[in-house]
């Protein structure tokens, strides 16, 4: 039973919280894109977005979630703002604190920061990704997706592809799926997939070719070059040849082997646009269920407030 | 008559290889007799039960002044170091602006006169702004008093200048202190790379990046015959390669501190501030090995490197925090927990690292109870338990990672140049 706070990651989560989410998510699929069927459980309950690092698709989630449950939602312009003139975060976080707000949806460039958050303030905290650390909620809309088509994390083979060690989204997921029971396989080349990870109960593989066939779900990681630090591979051109997910590779998959991508899609780098459009992939899904594990989630921290 | 006589202390001097009962006379602020004392002196401090020893020496401190002295002053260190048994402290030189030149070394050591607490040493830098480009004045900073060279902070990345810096110091007879971290191995890392930097999302500092700069160091230094001192080793291979360095006759020296040796990279979790530190907290692999250098005397002596910071630089994201940690007031008494309460260590040990070693390390006639020398006493009570409040230190530093943690061992009676200083 969900008695959390925050949501800062998802290494502090059971399974059965994990499980308990995605039902409760799964109660919202159906009514988190429809604007007819808004309800009030957070009426009167304010929501900062408090974004210190850009975000489209995570903030507008959030935002729609909340809005969806009846709550005011402030977005916050953090780049805008007091961040600019040096105020320290601490400062910025007990501001917004003191004007009374029940959550904060913190997205931020430093790993941990929304846990230090969570120790300042009197609201909730929820962590929309936190540097090369966690990305809770993408963790959570990925294991929907992977169960509603699926069905069951118990022998599952999920391949993930790319930048491991700059990727937040791929520490959530590999945690989640793990907690859940699947296996998980790590892909890339040396120097994006640390050696640390495996002991974090993941396998590595560098030859995309040789792991791809008894995968069940692959998961292309977008290769952020903004987040690269120093070169990692010698160029585009080398990575593509040996890990874009495209047309010649499918070949090598499984024949219903489930295509996800965090989004934003780099097209013709690490997927071709073909795959990105084909039968197999569930992006866009992974969009619409990210509402609802929003919803979900501010629904039953609401509830342990 | 006679200035002081401590009486009935449990005398340790490990330069001497002495652990008697005895009585500790000081007259003109030198030390006169050990043995029994029957002569009157104006003080008679009763040490039963407690430890005499020589003044505690950390030949790694930083004291913030010239610059920040929001964070620490030459002054407020040295009470510090006072409060924690510190008679000699080593100022580091990556102050703003930095000790690169005989007058800066000046400064320094004519306000820790003013102060008059412990023995201020500045150490100079090696080269000028600390930028790894150009040598400092060696010869004019060292007659100006410093009592070694350092780019602390920052490793000397340049080898041709490096090797230069270790021969043309040979003209002072000071160490060359080196930091050794390689800047391309451990690029914006602010842990130890492993498993838990992995599972934090926070960026790894590999051991690579301290070994490969040791082993340079090294043979840098047997090839020009320089004096190389490592500062706070953090590694096992660290520890192993000065190993091997001193069997082969090398003459290199080497400190850890009481952070390396007691703690490992699962206090990051949390995202404890307190354990942003360079170089990085490592494995319990590592602390073993640190201790055992110690133990062996592989590592020489145990330095705090004192960092004090300002709140601010601690409450803030993990990785935007200022490296380092305070030290000068919880030293003795971690590690006469940790060390000596568990039987690792036994006392003389302990004080031959906090004084002998670190003296010899330097070149400094410091660190010793031998009759004649300068009467830098400590008397440390073995049995006061307490615990550490970061609020009620004197340094001005609250940034440490053993606050609240329960200690015992403390000094509480200081004497330095002959003179009873307030603890």
């Amino acid at each position: 039973m969900w008695d959390r706070k925050h949501l800062l990651g998802i290494a502090e989560l059971s399974a059965e919280e994990i499980t308990e989410i995605l039902d409760k998510a799964q109660h919202y699929t159906a009514t988190a894109l429809d604007e007819s069927t808004t309800s009030d459980k957070l009426r009167g309950k304010r929501v900062a977005l408090m974004f210190f690092e850009n975000s489209t698709r995570t903030r507008v989630s959030f935002e729609l979630a909340a809005q969806r449950l009846g709550a005011s939602v402030t977005a916050m312009q953090m780049s805008a703002s007091s961040v600019a003139k040096g105020e320290s975060l601490r400062d910025t976080v007990l501001t917004v604190d003191a004007m009374g707000v029940d959550f904060m949806v913190v997205r931020h460039s430093s790993a941990g920061a929304p846990h230090q958050i969570a120790g300042w303030v009197s609201a909730s905290v929820l962590n929309a990704g936190d540097g090369t650390h966690e990305h809770p909620t993408q963790a959570l809309l990925d294991m929907l997706t992977i169960r509603r088509h699926k069905n069951d994390f118990d022998g599952l083979r999920v391949g993930i592809v790319g930048d491991i060690a700059h990727s937040r989204v791929a520490r959530s997921d590999l945690i989640a799926l793990k907690k859940l029971g699947a296996d998980v396989v790590l892909i890339g080349p040396p120097t994006l997939v640390p050696g640390a990870f495996a002991q974090l109960g993941a396998e590595v593989a560098h030859n995309f070719d040789n792991a791809i066939h008894n995968c069940d779900v692959l998961y292309m990681l977008r290769i952020q070059c903004e987040r690269l630090g120093g070169q990692q591979f010698p160029s585009m051109r080398e990575y593509c040849e040996f890990y874009r997910l495209d047309g010649p590779r499918m070949r090598r998959a499984k024949p219903d082997v489930l295509v996800m991508h965090p989004g934003p899609m780099n097209r013709g780098i690490e997927i071709a646009a073909d795959v990105a459009d084909g039968p197999n992939a569930v992006v866009l899904e992974q969009v619409a269920n990210g509402v609802a594990v929003r919803m979900a989630l501010l629904d039953m921290m609401n509830n342990h407030r | 008559m006679a200035d002081i006589l401590i009486k009935n202390g449990r005398v340790i001097c490990p330069d001497q290889g002495l652990d008697e009962v005895a009585d500790l006379l000081i007259t003109d602020g030198r030390i006169a007799t050990i043995g029994a004392v029957r002569e009157p002196a104006h003080e008679v401090i009763d040490a039963a039960g407690k430890i005499v020893c020589p003044g505690l020496i950390d030949m790694h401190v930083h004291l913030r002044e010239p610059g920040d002295c929001d964070e620490e002053t030459i002054a407020t260190g040295s009470a510090a170091a006072i409060a924690g048994g510190f008679t000699t402290i080593v100022a580091m030189p990556n102050t703003d602006p930095p000790i690169d030149n005989p007058a800066a070394a000046e400064y320094v050591i004519n306000k820790g006169r003013q102060a008059n607490l412990a023995n201020v040493l500045p150490a100079g830098a090696i080269t000028l702004g600390r930028e790894g480009t150009e040598l400092t004045e060696m010869g004019l900073i060292s007659l100006a008093g410093a009592a070694a060279f350092t780019d602390d902070g920052s490793w000397v990345t340049s080898a041709g200048l490096m090797a230069k810096a270790l021969k043309y110091a040979k003209l002072t007879g000071l160490p060359i202190m080196s930091h050794c971290e390689d800047p391309s191995l451990a690029g914006n890392g602010v842990m130890n790379a492993g498993r838990a930097a992995a599972e934090l999302g926070l960026a790894g500092t590999p051991v690579s990046a301290e070994e490969t700069a040791i082993a340079r160091d090294i043979i840098l230094a047997h090839e020009t015959g320089g004096r190389l001192h490592v500062t706070h080793v953090s590694t096992a291979g660290g520890v192993e390669l000065i190993r091997r360095a001193k069997e082969r006759g090398d003459n290199i020296t080497a400190d850890a501190t009481p952070h390396h040796l007691t703690l490992t990279e699962e206090f990051a979790r949390g995202y404890n501030t307190n354990a942003r530190v360079n170089p990085p907290l490592r494995t319990k692999a590592d602390v073993d090995a640190l201790r055992a250098g110690i133990k062996d005397g592989t590592i020489d002596a145990i330095a705090s490197d004192h960092a004090p910071h300002a709140p601010q630089e601690k409450a803030c994201e993990f990785d935007k925090a200022a490296p380092g940690v305070v030290g000068l007031e919880t030293t003795l008494s971690m590690l006469a927990a940790k060390l000596v309460g568990t039987d690792f260590l036994t006392w003389p040990e302990l004080i031959a690292a906090l004084t002998i070693r670190p003296a010899r390390a330097l070149g400094i006639a410091k660190g010793t109870l031998r009759p004649g020398a300068d009467a830098d006493i400590v008397v440390i009570d073995p049995a006061a338990e307490w615990i550490i409040d970061s609020a009620r230190f004197v340094s001005r530093g609250r940034n440490c990672p053993f606050d609240g943690m329960s200690v015992v061992g403390r000094a509480e009676v200081v004497i330095a140049g002959g003179a009873i200083k307030d603890v």
